[in-house]
């Protein structure tokens, strides 16, 4: 049991350095492509912990639609746009002085948390274990996630649908979304 | 791309078993991890596979934009249409105890339903995306890259 924690743990720290790095260098780096694959870094780094915490279905969809559709769809952008980033005009200090608060507010927020997978978190008292009896015997469904997701939780994902629909519909509207392919002509006027 | 012939062969080899996986995943999301999002997505990249490997243009023959924006909006009235139907058989909106005898059969039902309306719904969102996005540009070039 305890050698599997160190495991856990060696696998934690290893994560979360590569994340670390990831974030620098895609804040440091100018080449866009460069950027949108080490998003894409970041993308898969953060489903391999939430693999290490057994969050499976969240693991999925972030390696899936974070890493891999944002990947594409951020290519096609710099395609349309262009791929070296413009130096910034005005000091780093002030954004970087934000960042550095609200990172310290952060951490100093999570320091009121109950200690991370302890027994007697809120989490686990009483709302998870409510759900983990009542799933088999209301939904039969062995997969408590969709069930929550699909039943218990039905209004949220429907919302989570809509915005996902009503984003494509924007992103069409800007994009020009008609049948026809733009025609040379045009292309070579812009 | 279509001169390359490895990465022709390979994306023909990989395609079937993407859409397979991609439909396993919708199924059978009430067993095991992922459902109507992750099988969406996965619908989707085997299209864009192709569409970068064969060009957009080939991919727009085998789904144009139209019909993946009518699915756009039939996977999201599949979803709500389940919530009325609900209604109708005299449950609340999404009560999917209403849709057979045994609540626990009727669960099972709605939550595929429902999932299947996701999966649909992000499936040809994702693609009309991609579709936007890319036909905008002339095929790039090897060097270009």
């Amino acid at each position: 049991m305890t050698a599997s924690l160190i495991g856990i743990a060696v696998i934690d720290i290893l994560l979360f350095t590569f994340l670390v790095i990831t974030a620098i260098a895609i804040a440091r780096l100018r080449n866009l492509f460069a950027v949108v694959m080490l998003a894409g870094v970041f993308s898969l780094l953060s489903a391999a912990l939430l693999a290490t915490l057994d969050a499976v279905d969240v693991a999925f969809t972030e390696a899936a639609v974070g890493a891999g559709i944002s990947t594409v769809l951020l290519l096609g952008t710099l395609a349309l746009t262009g791929r070296e980033e413009k130096k910034p005009r005005h000091s780093p200090f002030l954004p970087l002085l934000v960042c550095l608060v609200t990172g310290a507010a952060l951490i100093y927020g999570t320091l009121d948390m109950p200690s991370f997978g302890a027994a007697n978190n809120p989490a686990q008292e009483h709302l998870a274990r409510e759900y983990l009896e009542r799933t088999p015997v209301e939904t039969g469904v062995p997969n408590v996630v969709t069930a929550i997701l699909a039943s218990y939780r039905g209004f949220d994902t429907l919302g989570e649908v809509l915005v996902v629909f009503t984003a494509a519909i924007a992103v069409l509207l800007l994009l020009g979304a008609s049948g026809k392919r733009p025609s040379a002509g045009r292309r070579g006027e812009e | 791309m279509e001169h390359h012939s490895v990465l022709r062969v390979v994306s023909k080899l990989l395609i079937p078993p993407i859409i397979l996986y991609a439909l396993y995943v919708q199924w059978h999301g009430d067993y095991g991890p992922g459902g109507g999002f992750q099988a969406g997505v996965l619908f989707a990249v085997a299209f864009i596979l192709y569409a970068l490997v064969f060009g957009i243009d080939s991919m727009m023959k085998v789904l144009p934009p139209r019909t993946a924006h009518i699915f756009a909006g039939a996977g999201v009235l599949i979803y709500a249409g389940t919530g009325i139907v609900t209604m109708l058989l005299g449950d609340a909106f999404l009560g999917y105890n209403a849709l057979a005898h045994d609540p626990v059969h009727a669960q099972e039902w709605g939550i595929l339903a429902v999932e299947f309306g996701v999966g649909v719904s992000v499936a040809a969102v994702m693609i009309a995306l991609f579709v936007a996005f890319a036909r905008h540009n002339p095929p790039l070039k090897d060097e270009d890259w």
